[in-house]
């Protein structure tokens, strides 16, 4: 359940912005998370809740936009597309496939007020 | 529309209107947030990790000072880290430095476990949290009475699943497993497979009581992270303890070389990890 620990940091920046940025309510949160991130997007939606009660960004909306995951084949050196941690190269069959993306999750916009 | 009644008017003319001409208690009968505030985009752009990741650099800058070696052991509960740390600072207490950080969500038992044994130990309680992070870390270093060329173990809480996502400054994750579980773990959490670099197969003197597939268990492990080192051992028996004895003698060895190609430097992330990928 570290999704309650990235809520926490999503709470963190958003009190940052709000700060920074002259803001007193968040209406929505949009969220990149990569699929190779190991982030359920449920139990996200559930600690964001539960992290974002009695604060500025109460009742707030959770975008989630996935991001696909790549990968490069350190055998053949294809860049490849990644959708499980556990994928074979496509080109070669091997599998010392190396993650370059999708493996982040990052806070990407605010709706404020 | 207006808030209170309905009546298509924008709260916020009237207010300000009655405000200039001084009527306050209108005003403080109207609830603030019932103003109807044009929502504004903000871009933000901040990985969620970032924060983590720089407290990381940090703790990896303070060994990398002092030719330190510090390893994150991870596992499910019960794998038997605490009695394999034991044993290993028994085999090397004449021979190296060394110090542990202890992660539980409560007690202080197996720092005691460790002291008991003449090392320093301290415990980090994550109360409700599922991991260490490196800001925890930092915290304990700063506890710490580091000694140069010392080995550093930091005991995560036993959870195979989110201490993979948190980067603790460490030259590798070890990760533990013991031959009392399903020999399929490493295909269930892929995550913390893919992190490590060497897997410790623990309680290896129970293999003949149980119907654990070693070989098995090794593949499914080379699946998923296929540059990843495996030994065998039981902390219990002693069996296969010399070999990890000596992967850390040369890891150690590796750091304070601080050969630049050394895998295990510092100054290098695992390389399956994806620390130098794309950012998204």
């Amino acid at each position: 359940m570290h999704e309650l620990s990235l809520a926490e940091n999503v709470m963190r920046i958003i009190e940052d912005e709000a700060i920074a940025q002259q803001f007193r309510r968040v209406r929505s949160v949009t969220l990149e998370v990569g699929k190779l991130a190991a982030v359920e997007p449920e139990a996200m939606r559930f600690a964001f809740a539960a992290v974002t009660r009695d604060t500025l960004a109460h009742g707030a909306r959770l975008e989630l936009i996935e991001i696909p995951g790549q990968g490069c084949c350190a055998d053949c050196a294809a860049t490849v597309a990644m959708d499980e941690i556990l994928a074979l190269c496509p080109q070669c069959g091997s599998g010392r496939v190396r993650v370059t993306g999708g493996d982040r999750m990052r806070v990407l916009e605010l709706e404020a007020e | 529309m207006c808030g209170t009644c309905g009546c298509g008017q924008p709260l916020l003319k009237p207010l300000q209107r009655k405000s200039a001409q001084g009527a306050v208690q209108y005003r403080a009968i109207v609830p603030v947030e019932a103003a109807p505030v044009e929502a504004r985009r903000i871009v933000v752009e901040r990985d969620l990790l970032a924060e983590n990741d720089a407290l990381a650099a940090d703790n990896r800058a303070f060994f990398a000072a002092r030719d330190m070696l510090a390893l994150n052991l991870v596992s499910s509960p019960g794998s038997g880290k605490t009695t394999l740390l034991v044993r290993t600072i028994e085999a090397l207490k004449e021979k190296a430095a060394m110090a542990v950080i202890e992660g539980d969500q409560q007690t202080d038992n197996d720092a005691a476990r460790i002291r008991a044994t003449g090392v320093q130990a301290i415990q980090i309680n994550t109360g409700k949290g599922c991991h260490l992070d490196a800001g925890m870390v930092g915290h304990a270093l700063q506890q710490l009475d580091a000694q140069e060329k010392s080995l550093l173990f930091i005991e995560n809480v036993g959870n195979l699943v989110c201490p993979a996502a948190f980067d603790l400054g460490e030259a590798a994750k070890v990760v533990v497993l013991s031959v009392t579980e399903g020999e399929d773990k490493p295909l269930k959490y892929p995550d913390m497979f893919r992190a490590a670099r060497l897997m410790l197969l623990n309680k290896c003197d129970l293999l003949p009581y149980l119907s654990f597939d070693v070989e098995q268990a090794e593949t499914y492990a080379r699946r998923v992270n296929p540059d990843i080192e495996i030994i065998r051992l039981s902390a219990t028996s002693g069996e296969g303890m010399e070999e990890w004895l000596n992967w850390l003698v040369d890891a150690q060895q590796a750091v304070i070389a601080d050969a630049p190609d050394n895998p295990l430097n510092p100054i290098f992330p695992s390389p399956m990890q994806g620390e130098g990928s794309v950012v998204i």
